[in-house]
């Protein structure tokens, strides 16, 4: 408990996502809006889902595990949609940022929007889960005195981790899909998220939890991977550093001949 | 120095948000096609008579072809930029608010209210407790009405003395006062010890060297971080001082004032930019967060690229005889232009109208700076607009039962209430009230995540379910 598992935790569950941040969007402003506007959508679907939970726990007169499980999925669901809306409106801004410059090319590329977009809802989405039990990790107390596993807050902070990846990689084939117009790939995603969230359900029983999302995470990378046209031959060649040859010619003649009289 | 301040109120820095938004765009969008044309040629002059003459027709071609798109795509950025440029300090003050909020408890402690608050909020009925924080926020407001309205007679009728001196009482009583007292709590939380006199060298430094970059002259980041820390400092003051409910009304109806205020002909706020820029005046120094500084001094480079790149950390403009951004350089006051002249004389010796010495004056910073520079085209945002923001922020993480995640919540909200506002800055070019967006959005979030989300995801995280 304190400093030391308040900041491993919080490295553990935001170390990638801090990496992807500061390495690829803090440096370029339009990049920081498309974060800030998915984690607005984010927020709307979780105001959403929990409004409706809220409702059916007054409407059922009680509060138990099933109808969390029903809110759940309902945020699932609605997580989804508000990534489709998400999707709409950048593509409307996309056509609008075209539109507006010269040569007919927004500075921003509907593939990075869908990036940035997939990393902002994992960021918040792990913010909201892991920040207050992060706080109270800070603080003294026992994890599990009454029988709970002790490994709380470990766990919490890998799925954090697992889930803000997962998203970055649900928004690229999201987005994709909904270009493609694909109902496979959006199909696909919906499901791996229900999936997930369906799996987090078994937690205690972290070997049940923890493998499966990390491989679906890893698979889900790959495919991400390939769909943003990434492949082994590309990493082949980034890895063996081979520098192309310039399509340029530089002129570094910069004498000039001197005019004949 | 302990229990002082119950009704220690501060009078005079209410006019700090009373100034409260107005959120504005210094450019003169309606010259930027004209300014952006003179761009493009006269950086077809460069090319054509620059020294690396071996380029072909078409390189040339090329590069102003792609010139012309970075001034679009620098137009477009332009936009994106400023609104970073104003996210990070209204991010960074944010940040302070609730920092102190959660580490000093004198800030949550209830110690009295102002005198602007006088009915309590401790009483017996749910009603009774509307009813005091309804008059408590209508008696706030009006007083806050009250003194935009005097501010605007005052300067309609040039009383530029008894302004400068209000304003200046009141930074005086925020940068040496207040941040006293909290330098002292801060102390108190961490339980360091300190004697008076370091205490004293520390304030007087802080306090004057903060008065000197707010009402004069100062390095623009200095002037920058003075203005966030007494928005952060007269944030706390609010926050300790007024009641719950009161709070929250307070901040609706002041999004609704500030809506009425800036956009309706006779309002108060309307009428004292229109009659600045009537008087091509800047506003007041010390009530305005701006996120670019006028340029005085050349800069040393004449390449534009190295202009544009290069961050010239120079001088405050002076009071109000003084023009806004990007103006002329001949329209400056009388040294700049001097100045100007003779350094141009330096650098080129006397103009000949041949097409090197044109290429070489064009090359030069006068009109080009005030042009080509994408961060001469300020932003800028009222100080009220910081304060009112952190103060929703803070109380939302000093109250709410939500903690970390109904701050979050308002945080976002209040930056895409922010964004929004720049859009439509940007597509309406007038002063545009920065309250009542983000304000909306953050308290729509603030409730709405401290009593649905809460709940929903405590239950979860106790489950360790994810979604």
């Amino acid at each position: 408990m304190g400093a030391a598992v308040f900041w491993g935790c919080a490295a553990i569950a935001f170390g990638p996502a801090a990496a992807l941040v500061l390495l690829t969007v803090a440096a370029e402003p339009l990049r920081v809006i498309v974060l800030v506007a998915g984690a607005f959508f984010w927020l709307l679907s979780l105001l959403a889902a929990s409004l409706l939970w809220f409702v059916s726990v007054q409407l059922s007169g009680r509060e138990d595990a099933a109808l969390l499980l029903l809110g759940a999925a309902a945020a699932v669901l609605l997580q989804e949609l508000c990534r489709f809306a998400c999707f709409k409106m950048l593509k409307k801004a996309d056509e609008g940022l075209a539109a507006l410059s010269e040569d007919g090319q927004s500075p921003i590329s509907l593939r990075q929007m869908a990036y940035v977009s997939g990393l902002s809802f994992g960021i918040i989405s792990g913010v909201f889960s892991i920040t207050n039990i992060l706080a109270d990790s800070a603080g003294p107390g026992t994890v599990g005195i009454h029988g709970d596993s002790p490994y709380y807050f470990i766990t919490s902070a890998f799925l954090t981790m697992a889930l803000v990846l997962l998203h970055t990689f649900w928004g690229i084939i999201f987005f994709d899909a909904c270009e493609q117009r694909r109902a496979g790939g959006l199909g696909l995603v919906v499901g791996s998220h229900l999936l997930t969230s369906g799996l987090t359900f078994l937690n205690p029983w972290y070997e049940a939890t923890l493998a499966p999302i990390f491989i679906l995470t890893l698979c889900t990378g790959l495919w991400a991977f390939g769909t943003a046209g990434g492949s082994f031959h590309n990493v082949l060649k980034c890895l063996s550093c081979k520098q192309e040859p310039e399509g340029q010619v530089m002129l570094y003649s910069a004498l000039q001949v001197p005019p004949e009289e | 120095m302990s229990e002082e301040s119950e009704e220690s109120v501060p009078l005079l820095p209410l006019q700090q948000e009373s100034m409260a938004s107005a959120l504005f765009n210094t450019d003169q969008n309606d010259n930027s096609e004209r300014r952006r044309h003179d761009n493009s040629e006269r950086r077809r002059n460069d090319n054509a008579e620059s020294e690396t003459n071996g380029q072909p027709q078409n390189n040339v071609q090329q590069v102003v072809e792609q010139d012309e798109e970075e001034d679009e795509e620098l137009t477009l950025k332009y936009g994106a930029k400023h609104v970073i440029m104003l996210f990070v300090p209204v991010t960074l003050c944010m940040v302070v608010v609730v920092a102190t909020i959660k580490s000093v408890s004198f800030y949550t402690r209830k110690d009295g209210q102002l005198i602007y608050t006088p009915f309590t909020e401790e009483t017996e009925t749910v009603g009774q407790r509307a009813l005091n924080s309804i008059l408590n926020a209508a008696i706030m407001i009006s007083v806050i009405i009250v003194m935009t309205i005097l501010l605007v007679v005052l300067y309609k009728y040039r009383c530029y003395k008894v302004i400068h001196g209000w304003l200046i009482i009141s930074s005086l009583l925020l940068l040496f006062f207040f941040s006293f007292i909290y330098l002292g709590e801060v102390f108190k939380t961490y339980n360091v010890a300190m004697d008076y006199i370091t205490v004293a060298l520390m304030i007087w430094n802080f306090g004057v060297v903060g008065m000197i970059c707010i009402h004069w002259k100062g390095p623009l980041r200095l002037q920058q971080a003075y203005l966030i820390m007494i928005s952060a400092l007269m944030a706390l003051v609010f926050i300790k001082y007024l009641p719950e409910w009161t709070a929250w009304l307070i901040l609706a109806v002041i999004s609704v004032y500030d809506l009425v205020a800036v956009l309706c002909p006779k309002g108060p706020l309307r009428m004292l930019v229109e009659t600045a820029q009537e008087r091509n005046e800047t506003l007041f120094p010390a009530l305005i967060y701006s996120s670019t500084m006028i340029w005085l001094v050349n800069m040393a480079e004449e390449d534009p690229e190295a202009q544009r790149k290069s961050k010239n950390s120079s001088y405050d403009k002076q009071g109000p005889a003084s023009r806004t951004q990007n103006e002329d350089a001949e329209a400056d006051d009388g040294g700049f232009s001097q100045e100007w002249q003779r350094q141009r004389d330096n650098r080129i010796g006397p103009i000949e109208s041949t097409p090197e010495s044109r290429a070489a004056v064009q090359a030069l910073p006068s009109n080009s700076q005030t042009s080509e520079d994408p961060e001469e085209r300020g932003v800028k945002l009222g100080l009220g607009d910081f304060i009112f923001y952190s103060v929703l922020v803070g109380k939302a993480s000093a109250t709410a039962s939500g903690d970390w995640n109904t701050t979050l919540a308002c945080f976002v909200a209040i930056l895409i209430g922010l964004c929004l506002t720049l859009l439509l800055l940007a597509i309406f070019k007038k002063a545009l009230p920065a309250l009542p967006i983000s304000i909306t959005f953050g308290l729509v979030f603030y409730f709405a995540t401290d009593n649905l989300v809460q709940p929903f995801m405590d239950q979860l995280a106790f489950h360790q379910f994810y979604i």
